[in-house]
């Protein structure tokens, strides 16, 4: 290897991952072109690279997941790291300890990077704030943001679409609960998609929509809300559906499951509407039937399931980056 | 600083050349052969030297790439630079695999390129093609194939600049003025 290769830019700016409003373009693209390294990892016969070896990675879960947990402790092991899952039900949670002092005791175990789910949002910014040498990656708080989820759907635009940017992308269903499409806003923003939003009024995320009106240069100013899925689907490029939190009903936000997926339903009658090598997404877990027809999840036009191997090699480039990337000391 | 040439497009091209024949003397011609390029230059190299192969011997070796990102030792001290996908498309066991780099230096790259190979397979050899040797070997390694040995100091910079990258074939040598 030359010893004098140009000075560029080589990680993120950024020491944690919390929400991918911090992220602009090049260090979006930065991790792309590391899940591009780690995506071959993944096709080898012997899955293990030594990058990792001796860092530990902790998993902080105190709410249940399968895949996000997984695919995290899978992307560590693959790159060599010692990986401890610590969920609430097993952890000292339990018995009333804080999670200010948690942090403090994670600190105190050198951990180099800890992935947290918590049911508060902002629960990783809080820990972000007690660390001096952990990297915090946010795994889904609350209602707030769930970043990489977000960067393995746009890595996946990317993949089969060639390119993010001018790509009419309609994400349909729960907007006001969904984490999943809220850190998505940001990205798909960054990359410069077109976005158009689709759900019932009541499912809506009203408190952004009215920061639009107040602020003039407001980010999300040019995202259309469109009410009538047939209209929204019309040209979309990638179709987003989210889960319908069944929950949601019980707080009246719906008068029935059965009128929700009469409207909002993706059924692959619909998908017709939408271009023809328009791309199905999901971030899982799906309620077949409800938000999805079962047809259309797991017909020729889903990247579903390739989302999920995508997952293991984002979680891969993630870690990776805050674990030997140069980052500044400390968040400003 | 002081920039110096010390290698022209024309020698680069000669030290290619020998350095092909010398692959297949070695090696008592181009079957079973390997060629793997190391990011990044080591890559537009090794695509050379199979096309100066497949002219003499009128065989293609198959050629791959490799990117030691995920192997290196010393990720904790120096920035890591972006990583460009390792691409060996086929099955290396049994055979002889050539890494081909520019610029062989302290030997850590190719002891992180050796491990990286081992997990692709066991290939039956592998041997070291750089187009510059600069010393100051921190390790039990040297190379089989050279284009130029260059006596450097450590606080001199060796830039291979190739064609296929930086639009010219060249080697420059460059050390700070004190």
């Amino acid at each position: 290897m030359t010893t004098n290769e140009p000075n560029t830019r080589n990680s993120i700016r950024h020491k944690h991952i919390l929400d991918l409003d911090e992220l602009n373009r090049s260090d979006i693209e930065l991790i792309f072109e590391n899940t591009d390294s780690m995506m071959e990892v993944l096709n080898r016969g012997i899955r293990k690279v030594p990058a990792l070896r001796g860092k530990t990675i902790i998993t902080l879960f105190y709410e249940s997941s399968t895949r996000t947990r997984v695919s995290f402790e899978q992307a560590g092991k693959i790159l060599s790291a010692d990986v401890i899952n610590v969920s609430s039900d097993g952890s000292s949670s339990k018995k009333g300890e804080s999670l200010y002092n948690t942090a403090l005791t994670l600190q105190a175990m050198k951990a180099d990077a800890v992935v947290i789910r918590h049911q508060h949002s902002g629960a990783g910014y809080f820990l972000a704030q007690q660390m001096d040498s952990t990297s915090i990656i946010n795994a889904g708080d609350g209602m707030h943001a769930h970043p990489t989820q977000s960067l393995l759907d746009l890595y996946t635009i990317k993949k089969h679409l060639g390119t993010i940017s001018s790509k009419k992308v309609v994400i349909v269903g729960d907007l006001l609960y969904s984490r999943v499409a809220r850190s998505n806003l940001w990205g798909l923003t960054t990359m410069g998609a077109n976005i158009v939003l689709c759900g019932p009024k009541t499912l809506l995320p009203q408190d952004f929509l009215d920061s639009r009106l107040r602020e003039t240069n407001h980010p999300f100013r040019d995202i259309q809300i469109e009410e009538n899925i047939d209209t929204a689907l019309e040209g979309a490029d990638v179709v987003m559906t989210l889960r319908l939190q069944s929950e949601r009903q019980k707080a009246g936000h719906l008068p029935s499951l059965r009128e929700y997926s009469r409207r909002f339903g993706v059924t692959s009658e619909r998908l017709k509407i939408a271009k023809p090598n328009a791309i199905i997404m999901h971030p899982g877990p799906m309620n077949e039937g409800i938000e999805i027809e079962s047809d259309v999840a797991h017909g020729p036009q889903s990247v579903i399931e390739s989302q999920v191997t995508t997952g293991v090699a984002i979680r891969m480039a993630v870690l990776y980056d805050l674990i030997t990337g140069n980052h500044s000391e400390k968040e400003s | 600083m002081s920039v110096k040439k010390i290698q022209t497009d024309v020698q680069m091209k000669r030290a290619l050349t020998r350095i092909s024949h010398e692959i297949l003397e070695r090696n008592s011609g181009a079957k079973n052969l390997i060629l793997v390029g190391m990011h990044s230059r080591g890559v537009p190299l090794a695509f050379r030297i199979r096309k100066l192969i497949s002219s003499y011997e009128g065989q293609t070796v198959d050629v791959g790439s490799l990117d030691i990102g995920l192997y290196r030792d010393d990720i904790s001290e120096k920035p890591q630079a972006t990583m460009k996908p390792t691409d060996i498309s086929v099955d290396i066991n049994e055979r002889i695999v050539v890494l081909v780099d520019d610029v062989l230096y302290t030997g850590r790259s190719i002891r992180a390129a050796m491990d990286a190979i081992k997990d692709l397979g066991r290939p039956s050899q592998i041997q070291l093609a750089v187009l510059i040797d600069r010393g100051h070997r921190e390790l039990p390694i040297r190379a089989d194939y050279v284009g130029k040995n260059v006596p450097t100091s450590k606080e001199e910079d060796v830039k291979v600049k190739l064609a296929e990258v930086d639009g010219l074939d060249e080697v420059v040598i460059s050390s700070p003025i004190t």
